[in-house]
């Protein structure tokens, strides 16, 4: 037995080691300094420094391109990192713990009025002041980044949610290809349309309702269409119980109820949401804009309607900013000023199909060429973030109430909507 | 006389007191790597964490000073906490049992078998050479609704291997026995080579039937395997994180979550709350111990030396 109790003290030992393994990944100690931005120079520097920045892997395709762009044509060479979406939150807390940040980082814009009070960002208002087209840049994701009136983060991609369809399954359908559902009813009707061909492998809609992202980014635009609320103002009230937001919940019952959308929904938690869609096997549905550029065939675009019609538009994507830890503000401004620039707002980002963060910029010789581009940056200044400290806790994360909300909205009998909505605002209040 | 006597002893004993005191000091100086990576790979993180669980320790702000007994209330009172006990509990009855089971069954059967031992004793261990990490995502890509190969299975008979909270369970502890049986199948071998071919002719000599050897002469004398992998099993199971966090993430409707995945989340996703974190680990780790010296002891027990 001797030899057991050895075996067992050691196993216990390293059994112990990894469950504290987890929680040590952010160990070390914590608290740097704030830098002012007072000695950075206008436009920043170009000295042939390396900068590291870091983005998560949705956004990778533009973020590469960004990066490519820059480095062709500046001293700075700017060091890329991506990280996976999962992993990115966690990355990211470890490295502000241990002081160890890139340069520049980019965030989540829903987590950036969180991280910005946190002080993972550094103060960056007498720059940003100082943009001439200050104005024109995006107002939800300069408003995510404010704290205290101070402003830490630019838009670095613009990711909007708009409702895409498949061009050739609407006329298959008898659908005019051409125009977009009017409203949230239509929607649904040009999904059982589609459904009622009875195509093998092919569905009316799609939809990720295991996934709290997902459903924040393509299910508030339909309330906000109506001109209605999804939080208070102050992001510690969840209004997610309302009369409109119950009309859409309703809505997709009728849609889950009635099969016409992708069985494989009710279990995506997020990593193949747009894939059917993208594979053709989807009619019609709630899409990031970002993927315009990767859809292989003819798709229409349009705003993401309500259900008294209207459109709206979730502008989601990531802000970036200079990070606490970073000793070359100087340098990292100057990236930032880039990225504003039209250099890379048309050049490289209208060019790729992506939505640009300036309205000064909205309409340009890319946009001409595709007016589903026009399309999605009108939509986008219409469009909304929406602004809370504790969004990931009520929202993203896998346990979230929301989910739970959603899933006994469209799943069960949805009695208890207005105890979820409770629920979700202690959470958002905490 | 009796200075006398202390004068001749005293230079042997001092001798061999210096002799002590070098191979004392020689003996530390073997053991300090290991000593050394004991202290920086153990016991420094197990203070931290005590450290964490005191205090107020968000995961982007860094040490805030004390928390205690906040963190340790927040920790019991989440409201994931007493699900997430009860899902790992039911997890690891459920795992320990067909595992075990299992694993003795395939050693029994192997060891019997002549002809087919070799292959079947691979076939069985392969899996054992994958990452845990990796078998995950492998079953995620099979139970996958949209990608898998039995996805038009599925799509005919609408049901989905990770959709319902049962579904979710067996779907994972299917893969945990796929993983496993092998690594606990080759300890059982060991142990049931260990058991002297005389006692099994002595048993044969008395008549005994198959069964009777079995538990009369095997059981017994496997006692110390079985009680082995019965803590790893048991441990390895209490602590199940990244066969869950890959397949289910908790879901559906957080019918999956583990106490390990529990801490994760408080520490990463959403809370980012590094004191209530390390406050649930220190309740699993004093947990841990208590269960474990409990099965000792049982073991030990009915041991007669």
């Amino acid at each position: 037995m001797a030899r057991i109790k050895g075996h067992f003290a050691r196993f216990t030992a390293t059994a112990v080691a990894g469950a504290l393994a987890l929680t040590l990944a952010a160990c070390a100690g914590g608290g740097g300094s704030t830098t002012t931005s007072a000695d950075i120079p206008a436009g920043g520097t170009d000295d042939g420094s390396t900068l590291t920045l870091w983005t998560r892997a949705p956004l990778e395709k533009q973020a590469k391109l960004l990066v490519e762009a820059y480095n062709a044509s500046h001293e700075n060479q700017v060091d890329l990192t991506v990280v996976p979406n999962d992993d990115y939150v966690a990355k990211v807390g470890a490295a502000a713990g241990a002081g160890g940040l890139p340069d520049l980082f980019a965030a989540d814009i829903v987590y950036a009025p969180n991280w910005a009070s946190q002080g993972l960002f550094q103060d960056i208002t007498p720059q940003i002041d100082g943009l001439e087209y200050k104005d024109t840049l995006n107002a939800g994701h300069l408003a995510a980044g404010t704290v205290d009136g101070k402003e830490h983060v630019l838009p670095f991609v613009l990711d909007l949610s708009m409702l895409f369809w498949n061009k050739e399954l609407f006329k298959e359908a008898g659908l005019d290809p051409e125009k977009a559902p009017a409203n949230l009813q239509e929607f649904a009707d040009a999904a059982k349309a589609i459904q009622a061909l009875d195509k093998p492998d092919t569905y009316g809609t799609a939809t990720g309702l295991n996934c709290g992202g997902c459903l924040v980014f393509t299910w508030f635009p339909s309330v906000w269409a109506d001109g209605e609320e999804v939080l208070s103002e102050d992001g510690a009230e969840s209004l997610l119980a309302s009369d409109t937001a119950k009309e859409v919940y309703s809505t997709w019952k009728d849609l889950y109820d009635s099969g016409a959308v992708l069985p494989s929904s009710v279990d995506e938690a997020g990593p193949t949401w747009t894939a059917g869609f993208t594979e053709g096997k989807v009619g019609l549905q709630f899409y990031p804009a970002t993927l315009l550029s990767s859809t292989p065939f003819e798709a229409g675009v349009s705003g993401i309607p309500g259900p008294e019609g209207g459109q709206s538009t979730f502008v989601g994507g990531d802000g970036i900013g200079i990070s606490k830890d970073s000793e070359k503000s100087a340098q990292a401004w100057n990236f930032l000023e880039w990225l504003t620039s039209e250099d890379a707002q048309v050049g490289v980002l209208a060019k790729n199909g992506d939505a640009v963060s300036r309205s000064d910029l909205a309409s340009n010789e890319y946009s001409d060429a595709d007016p589903r581009l026009v399309t999605i940056n009108e939509v986008a200044a219409e469009g909304k973030t929406p602004l809370a400290l504790n969004f990931q806790q009520a929202f993203n994360a896998p346990s979230s109430p929301w989910l739970t909300l959603v899933r006994d909205a469209v799943l069960n009998d949805g009695a208890k909507i207005d105890a979820d909505n409770d629920e979700i605002t202690s959470v958002l209040s905490q | 006389m009796s200075s006398n006597a202390l004068k001749t002893r005293t230079p042997p004993v001092r001798r061999r007191m210096t002799q002590q005191r070098a191979e004392g000091w020689r003996g530390w100086l073997f053991a300090s790597p290991t000593a050394l990576i004991v202290v920086v790979l153990f016991i420094v993180p197990l203070v931290l964490v005590f450290q964490m669980s005191a205090s107020d320790w968000p995961l982007l702000g860094g040490n805030q000073g004390v928390n205690v007994p906040e963190n340790f209330v927040d920790a019991v009172n989440n409201r994931f906490f007493w699900n997430a006990v009860g899902f790992t509990l039911l997890y690891t009855v459920v795992t320990t049992v067909i595992l075990l089971v299992l694993a003795l069954g395939l050693a029994l059967l192997v060891q019997e078998s002549t002809r087919w031992k070799g292959f079947l004793r691979t076939a069985i261990l392969i899996p054992s050479a994958l990452g845990l990490a990796s078998a995950s995502l492998l079953f995620y890509v099979l139970y996958s609704p949209i990608a898998g190969p039995f996805s038009d299975l599925m799509a005919d008979w609408g049901f989905t291997f990770l959709g319902t909270p049962e579904g979710a369970l067996w779907s994972t502890v299917f893969l945990i026995v796929w993983r496993y049986a092998g690594f606990y199948m080759l300890l059982m071998m060991v142990g049931l080579q260990a058991v002297p071919e005389e006692v099994y002719e002595a048993a044969r000599i008395d008549g005994a039937s198959r069964w009777q050897t079995f538990r009369s002469v095997t059981i017994p004398l496997l006692k110390p395997t079985l009680a082995m992998t019965m803590v790893l099993c048991i441990t390895g199971s209490l602590l199940a994180f990244e066969q869950f966090y890959i397949l289910t993430k908790g879901g559906p409707d957080n019918s999956t979550i583990t106490v390990v995945q529990l801490i994760y989340s408080v520490a990463f996703q959403g809370p980012n709350n590094l004191g209530v974190a390390a406050a649930l680990s220190v309740i699993v780790l004093v947990a841990l111990v208590v269960i474990n010296i409990f099965q000792i002891r049982v073991f030990n027990d009915k041991e007669p030396t």
